[in-house]
């Protein structure tokens, strides 16, 4: 229950963080006004009709990624010229663009919004403060929380969790520990050192993606499992969402609620995933075409 | 390690997944190639551990995962969020009920 209410809370802080894509018309970039920028903030499903015919990306003399339509180019709702730094992610995001019907689906847009969020950084936030509020996660885990009751939900938490907790412990050598209590776990000063630390080698871009993975799934732990290749990401929402699961198997499933948040949080996860993924192998790329 | 499944019946379905996104002329689209191009890239002869190769599998997984789930998800959408306010006959409808007639009322003036 507190959990689900958690999540709620978060799904409308996120819908404000997500702002519609913006694109330069006519040659003139498009810089939204206040007044839109306040419409785009409480519409976050909102859609718009399309307006271009081809996609296709391209690039630029900074070896950066761009994403055509109709030789326009994407901007991003800041203003500024819509780059990526590889092309599997500008494949992806045009693949995004290109896949719109009739009307552009902006909450069908995962990738795209991710990109404009790292591009745009609407928060102006660095990356200590974006490590600081990602670990802030680990306190409130959800895989660190138990119940007392019922004894079936008691026995699946233990089953299902135990196991990721033990892999992240054993893989960073640290201590997390579970609780029933409501105030959670102690979770020791140099478990948080140990991540701070590693969070450090990320880059802004995988950062941003890290930070939404572990607001869709409530998770540091799971999160982590998820960008080390442990789970997937069926299995992570799967785990992520194993209280809901066990009710559902008790009362029954209920398609447009159940389904319903289980895809968009399937889809919300594997696009952070991948965000992640791209954009911190970018690097070895490159190298690898040097070699040739 | 979580089990994947085969390189070809991920690539298939992401394959699939395009082609229920473009339609007819799925193939000339850049994800079409792209993803064929980087499955032919990642084949290894020798069974050998690889890490690159896991590393593009799960990640490939993970593609298919996305596109997957935003298409279940917006036909989910479509069906039940989609067309904003129902009448009650219209919401009972959907979940196989139907709404009860009164008594005396409608459906009973014969």
């Amino acid at each position: 229950m507190l959990r689900n209410l958690i999540r709620l809370h978060s799904r409308t802080c996120y819908a404000v963080l997500e702002r519609w894509p913006g694109v330069c018309q006519g040659g003139q970039a498009r810089l939204p006004t206040l007044l839109e920028n306040a419409k785009a903030y409480s519409t976050a499903t909102s859609e718009r009709k399309k307006f271009y015919q081809d996609v296709s990306i391209s690039q630029g003399e900074d070896g950066m990624f761009e994403i055509n339509l109709d030789r326009r180019k994407l901007k991003t709702p800041g203003g500024k010229i819509f780059t990526v730094p590889n092309e599997a992610l500008a494949i992806a995001v045009a693949t995004e663009w290109d896949s719109q019907k009739d009307t552009l689906k902006f909450y069908t847009m995962h990738l795209t919004t991710l990109c404009n969020t790292a591009l745009d950084n609407p928060t102006h936030r660095d990356k200590d403060q974006m490590i600081t509020a990602a670990l802030k996660y680990l306190e409130t885990d959800t895989i660190c929380y138990r119940v007392e009751e019922p004894p079936g939900l008691v026995e699946l938490q233990k089953n299902e969790w135990d196991p990721v907790l033990h892999w992240i412990e054993k893989r960073y050598n640290v201590v997390i520990g579970s609780s029933d209590s409501i105030m959670g776990p102690q979770i020791p000063e140099e478990t948080k050192d140990t991540f701070r630390q590693h969070l450090g080698s990320y880059n802004f871009w995988a950062l941003t993606g890290l930070e939404y993975v572990i607001n869709q799934l409530k998770s540091v732990v799971l999160s982590f499992g998820l960008i080390d290749r442990h789970l997937t990401v069926e299995q992570a929402v799967l785990l992520s969402r194993l209280e809901e699961e066990y009710q559902i198997q008790r009362w029954g499933n209920v398609e447009w609620a159940h389904d319903y948040d289980m895809y968009e949080l399937r889809a919300r996860t594997a696009a952070g995933t991948l965000f992640v993924h791209l954009s911190s192998e970018s690097s070895t790329v490159k190298r690898k075409l040097l070699q040739d | 390690m979580a089990a994947l499944s085969p390189p070809f019946r991920v690539c298939r379905g992401i394959l699939r997944e395009i082609r229920a996104m473009k339609g007819p002329e799925y193939k000339q689209s850049l994800a079409y190639n792209y993803v064929l191009d980087q499955f032919r890239k990642n084949q290894v002869s020798s069974e050998r551990y690889c890490r690159a190769q896991v590393e593009a599998l799960h990640a490939s997984h993970t593609y298919l995962c996305l596109l997957a789930s935003t298409r279940h998800h917006l036909t989910l959408h479509n069906l039940y969020h989609g067309k904003g306010e129902r009448g009650p006959e219209e919401v009972a409808g959907i979940v196989g009920l139907r709404l009860p007639t009164q008594p005396g009322g409608k459906g009973w003036e014969k």
